[in-house]
């Protein structure tokens, strides 16, 4: 238990229900490639662990800072055509990644601290504003490069061997599944996600993320006790800029492919957004909550209204109400209804009914 | 005569479209407390937030400790020894009364004895220790507002309105503490609507009124003298009678 609450940060979750939702959630993603058949399956469970980080790191500036950016994922998009372009350039080899990575991470920081120092100093919302041009203009310069990115066909590259599907780690199966190179990138993925969360979980646990709680509440007040407000709020957006940046890394080594639609649109910033209100703005365990029910909703919702609209037939009006092709108004009903039963979060709400 | 440990020459600030210190001068000797009394509106908390930098002075100096500050950012003037406890009971109320106090600290934990002062000064925030700030009481933010400012030693604090739509039994803790404090040679200045509890404390005093300070002289010699408060003070002093 010690060594449980060392690990978190002396941040364990505040009830009963919220850490049995989180222990079934972190046990699930575990043992995912031997619980679940099917391609489908590990692909939710893969991109679970990247929106993780990356709605994770969006809260550290949202939900702990209070700093509301729509530069996010610019950040995801950097590390995903970082890592993504250094494989389809330099071959598919570790060296590539870890060279894209790093270009990437300098990249994003660079522009991190450019728009915080220019712009943290003015009203939110022009900070929100801002960082909505910036965004735009990279999303655009990302389809207009062609020669470089691929426009808006993106890249498609392979990883290295290790990660391939046509790789085995060994012969022979583990519960009656081979372990090939999709199973050992899944773990990779699942070993970052891990690192990065208990990391973030440090940075806001520590006396560095209690002055970001204050300054979220009242920047005045932060500054009256001898914080220079600026200066904190400008390394938050870097460190959140950098885990974001990793995240795009997972998603480009997990689908060797980087495109703008999977990394740079604004649906992923508009999802991001809801999985992080959804979970609980200002805990990092609202986002793994949030990104698993968003995720998973969007996976499954429509193969469960199929199933639930043959299920009903006969009885007038249910099954057409229930076609799969109804998915994403009932995904909105969802949300809606989470907001307003939940307006605290899953997590604010669980957390208080201790 | 010495240098006062603060002083204001021809302080004016404006906020917006308004003139709110029309030259304020004011002298805050070293060592005792001072209350800047007037009525509402006089522009008692708006020279508080000047001399702490929230608000810019537009003419007019203000120099604290022998250094000119009134340039100088809030967060360089609370570094250099200056607290700030405003009036609206600021706490951070998503943090603990621990945590609260650790963060005012900025430099690592705070001392165990000074700590431990504290709590005797306000022994309610003991109890609530590991208790989120926003759950306490008007009166418990108001000991922690005040807590927070003197976690560490510091040279001057600008109280204002500790008293304000506080309890009886509150407001006695308070006085406690606060001649306590001046017993340890920190220099106070303090807003104060409640004549009784300035009275109590104070050594010297300057009364605003329009932006300007139209009074400033001994306590003692305010407080015996009728007539000059009624002057000065008018109905603001009836009605904390």
């Amino acid at each position: 238990m010690r060594f449980l609450r060392a690990l978190l940060s002396d941040d364990l979750p505040r009830s009963r229900a919220l850490s049995a939702i989180l222990v079934a959630i972190f046990l699930g993603l575990l043992f995912a490639p031997f619980l679940f058949s099917g391609s489908q399956a590990l692909n939710a469970a893969a991109k679970i662990l990247y929106f993780v980080v990356l709605a994770a790191s969006y809260d550290l500036l949202l939900g702990y800072t209070g700093i509301v950016s729509f530069a996010h994922t610019m950040f995801f998009g950097i590390g995903g055509y970082g890592a993504g372009l250094a494989l389809y350039g330099w071959g598919p080899s570790w060296s590539s990644v870890a060279a894209g990575t790093a270009i990437a991470l300098v990249l994003s920081v660079a522009l991190a601290t450019a728009i915080g120092l220019f712009s943290l100093r003015v009203q939110r919302i022009f900070f929100a504003m801002i960082t909505l041009a910036v965004a735009s203009v990279f999303a655009i310069l990302a389809s207009q490069l062609g020669w470089l990115t691929g426009g808006e066909d993106g890249r498609t590259y392979q990883v290295p061997p290790l990660l391939r599907p046509g790789f085995r780690l060994f012969e022979g199966e583990i519960g009656g599944v081979a372990i090939n190179g999709r199973i050992v990138a899944y773990y990779l993925l699942l070993v970052t996600a891990l690192v990065l969360f208990l990391a973030m979980l440090r940075v806001v646990n520590s006396p560095f993320g209690r002055v970001l709680q204050a300054i979220r509440e009242n920047d005045f007040r932060a500054e009256a006790i001898g914080y220079r407000t600026v200066l904190y709020r400008s390394v938050a957006n870097c460190v959140s800029a950098a885990v974001a940046t990793v995240a795009g890394v997972m998603c480009a080594v997990w689908l060797r492919y980087t495109g703008p639609a999977t990394t740079l649109s604004f649906d992923i910033m508009l999802d991001i957004l809801l999985m992080v209100v959804i979970g609980g703005m200002g805990t990092l365990y609202g986002a793994v909550i949030g990104a698993t029910l968003f995720l998973l909703a969007e996976t499954y919702l429509q193969t469960l209204m199929g199933a639930i609209s043959r299920a009903t037939e006969g009885i007038p009006l249910l099954p057409a109400l229930f076609h799969p092709d109804r998915w994403l108004l009932w995904l909105g009903i969802l949300f809606i209804g989470s907001v307003y039963f939940f307006p605290a979060g899953i997590v604010g709400r669980l957390g208080r009914d201790r | 005569m010495p240098e006062p440990l603060l002083s204001l020459s021809g302080v004016h600030t404006h906020v917006g479209p308004y003139h709110i210190l029309q030259g304020v001068d004011l002298a805050v000797p070293g060592g005792g407390v001072t209350a800047l009394l007037g009525r509402n509106g006089a522009g008692k908390t708006s020279t508080l937030r000047t001399v702490m930098g929230l608000w810019r002075a537009s003419a007019g100096a203000i120099r604290f400790a022998g250094l000119e500050i009134t340039k100088a950012a809030t967060p360089d003037l609370a570094r250099g020894g200056i607290a700030y406890v405003p009036e609206t009971m600021s706490v951070f109320s998503d943090l603990t009364v621990r945590e609260n106090l650790v963060l005012a600290a900025r430099a690592g934990p705070p001392d165990a004895a000074r700590l431990d002062w504290i709590l005797t000064l306000f022994p309610a925030l003991r109890t609530f220790w590991s208790v989120a700030a926003g759950v306490l009481s008007g009166g418990q933010k108001q000991m922690l507002s005040v807590a927070r400012a003197i976690v560490e030693p510091r040279q001057l604090i600008l109280v204002d309105e500790p008293t304000k739509g506080l309890a009886p039994a509150v407001v006695a803790n308070m006085l406690a503490a606060f001649a306590e404090l001046k017993r340890t040679e920190t220099t106070i200045l303090l807003v104060e609507q409640n004549f009784h509890f300035a009275r109590s404390l104070a050594d010297t005093v300057a009364v605003m009124d329009n932006g300007r300070v139209v009074h400033a002289g001994r306590m003692a010699a305010l407080a015996a003298d009728d007539g000059l408060q009624r002057r000065l003070l008018g109905l603001s002093l009836d009605s904390h009678q």
